[in-house]
């Protein structure tokens, strides 16, 4: 098996299924219960959380555990907007921004909420400078996807943090669901106030997530209940995913010291090769993040790829997994001035650290029989 | 890209301790070194009524914020070396001004020490370069000979030159494990934990004790006073934490004492076993966090009638200390937010709506004459439970392979 599609999620570490199973097992009582077994629950889950935070060179305090990006990408805008709202009502995002960030923008549209969607050039990138001019006095909140889940194109978070350290009142959230592991970025030194991650993109498991929030900020919760994460989450804690998505993290952020060099070679690679098929234009730009690329082959509908490939046990996708269901051409790359025809043809490579150059291999020697069988079938 | 190289270290008091002197250097060395334990390359070194710790390529940041937490230091600097030449010397204490200062109209002085004769430039021309080079390379700079925010020190010597200019203040105090051992009666609560920071302060070392009435009092309340006493071995190091079992005293004590005296009568208890425990290990003295007046137990009548149980000296820090101030403390050292959380400790289960603020001392012994006072006390210290408490966030070994 080749599989190349790690943005729509990853193949779980053995020792991370393992972990979760002995939690289940053997950690199986509710933190909140005030007998021995809740208290040993309790500790694991502060001992997790500690962990998180020093890999995220963060405060424990800062991490909350979440169901996984989308919750956390909703926690992050809804519950800010409406802890927010008295002090503004205006709210600056991108185009690029992955659909749980979109519709969550477009929900707070219809609650009343101005929205700046910010058009990123041919290269997918929007600029520090446009989040600037876009700031106004009733701006509260700037939500950025650090890398893009389609084209792999990475935003200026670092020197957006920068520019909005000069408007402390303004929370500035980053959705770092793709860029974590792979592309190195400092909460703190970006004076980021939230960030989102998801574990099963670092090879953890579904339903388990991450949302860092800047200590002493206030977050209005989606769920009414208990005090649980501070009362910001309410619900029992997911010990076994949260222990998993802790053990996962930490494997993944050992590999990366090494290999992200790597994997940048192995994309580059495919990049060159791919390239040469008659017919293929590069969507992702050249400085992108090392593991997601992104090319159309024109006029070739992609599901039809996809699934020739998948015949012979390779597996990549069309766009992002949440929206590759309705056939339309992709929100992102048409947002950046691509031709219906270029953004409705889209191929999403996605490469984990554990992809080989022998995989990439097969990988382009298949994807070019595919293109020239189908060249005779298809009328171009 | 510029460094620093290693830490100069002042101390505080011990510098006047006369014949001590050694002693506490080296006790202060030694609690460096088990501070910085972290840091496998760092080395320590005295001479001169200093101490310097060679970084040797660990992060400075971190090894500060760690010796900020040792007593007996009075402040420090990092210091960068520099090869033997008039630029790098100017860029070395540029580099220093600016990470000393951050911003904003601020002032400084410069002084050069030359002892390296061999140098070609005298130290008066030297303070003229480098102070220019300063100025000219930052702004809303000037020059204030008396009362500069920052001193830039550039020490020129035989092998290299040495340049500070941050001086960060340390907590000061004396070093831990030179004024004997304490015993800390530790509630769980937010006081008793700022005491025995304070008592640490003064360099005693620690053994905590904790009364604790299962089932009337649950885990998490000891698991809470383990968490307390973990963040105390930051500040002291390995600490011993002894869990007496206190329900079968507390029984007694409810059946035969009249309720307005059942406060006053536990804790003559709580002191008698403390003074017990303290006997073994060896301590000269306990420690409470006490607060005059704060709540029935804490009047000078209380005391009083509490206190008479024993003649080993109670030293109560936050005597004189309003609830807020001893919050700030609590705050700044980590131990508020743990000791907020909210489980019954034994102070509070048994007890009548109403104590006795002003409790007579006969009274009280009468009313202890009908218990075999002796016994319970053996028997309980008998029963204890003692844990040995490090530092670091391994709170269940059996936690570190699931991670």
């Amino acid at each position: 098996m080749v599989y190349f599609d790690n943005s729509a999620t990853t193949i779980p570490y053995p020792e991370v299924i393992d972990t979760f199973s002995t939690v289940a097992r053997s950690y199986f009582a509710n933190p909140s219960s005030l007998h021995p077994l809740g208290k040993e629950a309790e500790q694991l889950l502060n001992h997790a959380r500690k962990k998180v935070a020093s890999i995220l060179a963060v405060e424990a305090k800062e991490i909350f555990f979440t169901s996984g990006g989308t919750e956390g990408n909703n926690l992050a805008i809804k519950g800010t907007a409406r802890q927010l709202q008295k002090r503004g009502k205006h709210i600056i995002t991108t185009s690029l921004e992955h659909s749980s960030t979109h519709d969550a923008m477009a929900e707070l549209e219809n609650d009343g909420f101005s929205i700046t969607y910010l058009t990123p050039d041919m290269n997918g990138q929007v600029s520090a400078e446009q989040i600037e001019n876009a700031i106004t006095s009733e701006t509260i909140l700037v939500s950025m996807i650090h890398v893009s889940n389609e084209l792999g194109s990475k935003q200026p978070v670092e020197e957006t943090g920068a520019i909005l350290r000069k408007y402390p009142k303004i929370v500035f959230h980053v959705d770092h669901v793709q860029g974590i592991t792979k592309v190195p970025l400092s909460i703190k030194d970006a004076s980021i106030d939230l960030c989102t991650i998801s574990a099963h993109k670092f090879h953890g498991l579904k339903g388990n997530g991450v949302l860092y929030v800047r200590q002493g900020l206030k977050l209005s919760p989606l769920f009414s209940g208990g005090q649980q994460e501070k009362g910001f989450r309410p619900g029992t804690e997911n010990l076994a995913g949260i222990v998993s998505l802790t053990k996962a993290l930490r494997m993944a952020f050992d590999k990366a010291d090494d290999k992200i060099a790597s994997l940048k070679d192995l994309s580059t690679w495919i990049e060159r090769e791919v390239s040469e098929i008659d017919g293929v234009v590069m969507n992702s730009p050249l400085n992108r993040a090392p593991h997601i690329l992104n090319f159309s082959i024109l006029h070739m509908k992609p599901e039809v790829i996809v699934q020739a490939l998948a015949e012979r046990d390779i597996y990549v996708s069309t766009k992002s997994a949440c929206s590759s269901k309705n056939f339309e051409p992709s929100r992102v790359l048409s947002s950046l001035g691509f031709s219906e025809t270029r953004a409705s043809s889209a191929i999403r490579v996605s490469l984990s650290f554990d992809n080989t150059k022998d995989e990439a291999i097969y990988f382009v020697k298949t994807l070019k029989d595919i293109v020239s069988t189908m060249k005779k079938v298809v009328k171009v | 890209m510029m460094n620093y190289e290693h830490i100069l270290i002042r101390y505080a008091e011990l510098s006047l301790k006369g014949k001590n002197r050694k002693f506490f250097e080296q006790k202060l060395q030694s609690n460096i070194r088990e501070a910085l334990k972290p840091f496998p390359a760092v080395k320590t070194s005295k001479s001169f009524g200093r101490m310097f710790v060679q970084l040797n390529g660990e992060d400075e940041e971190k090894v500060s914020d760690r010796l900020k937490n040792v007593f007996g230091i009075h402040s420090f600097s990092p210091a960068v070396k520099v090869p033997l030449e008039k630029e790098a010397i100017c860029e070395g204490a540029l580099w220093a001004a600016k990470d000393a200062l951050p911003e904003g109209n601020r002032t400084f002085k410069v002084s050069v020490r030359r002892t390296n004769k061999d140098f070609p430039i005298g130290s008066q021309e030297m303070n003229q370069i480098v102070g220019g080079h300063v100025l000219r390379n930052m702004n809303h700079l000037s020059v204030d000979l008396h009362h500069p925010d920052v001193h830039l020190k550039v020490e020129i010597r035989q092998e290299a030159a040495y340049i500070t200019c941050k001086v960060i203040k340390a907590s000061g105090g004396l070093p831990v494990g030179t004024s004997g051992k304490v015993m800390l009666m530790l509630s769980g609560g937010i006081d008793s934990p700022v005491a025995g920071y304070l008592a640490l302060k003064r360099g005693v070392t620690i053994e905590a004790v904790h009364f604790h009435s299962p089932p009337f009092t649950n885990e998490r309340a000891k698991q809470k006073v383990e968490d307390l006493v973990k963040v105390l071995t930051k500040f002291g190091g390995n600490m011993n934490l002894h869990i007496v079992p206190f329900t079968d005293v507390q029984t007694a004590i409810h059946k035969q004492v009249p309720d307005n005296y059942e406060m006053t009568v536990m804790r003559r208890f709580m002191l008698r076993i403390t003074e017990k425990l303290a006997e073994i290990n060896q301590a000269k003295g306990i420690v409470n966090g006490e607060s005059l007046g704060q709540v029935a137990s804490q009047t000078l009548e209380s005391m009083y009638a509490i206190n008479e149980v024993t003649s080993i000296p109670v030293l109560r820090p936050l005597i004189t200390m309003d609830k807020l101030e001893v919050i700030d403390v609590a705050r700044a050292i980590g131990t508020y937010d743990i000791s907020i959380l909210p489980y019954e400790d034994c102070c509070t289960i048994f007890l009548p709506s109403e104590s006795k603020t002003k409790p007579n001392h006969l009274k009280a012994q009468r009313y202890e004459s009908f218990l075999d006072i002796e016994k319970m006390v053996d028997q309980t210290v008998e029963r204890m439970e003692t844990m040995k408490i490090h530092e670091g966030i391994d709170e269940n070994k059996g936690f570190e392979k699931l991670f």
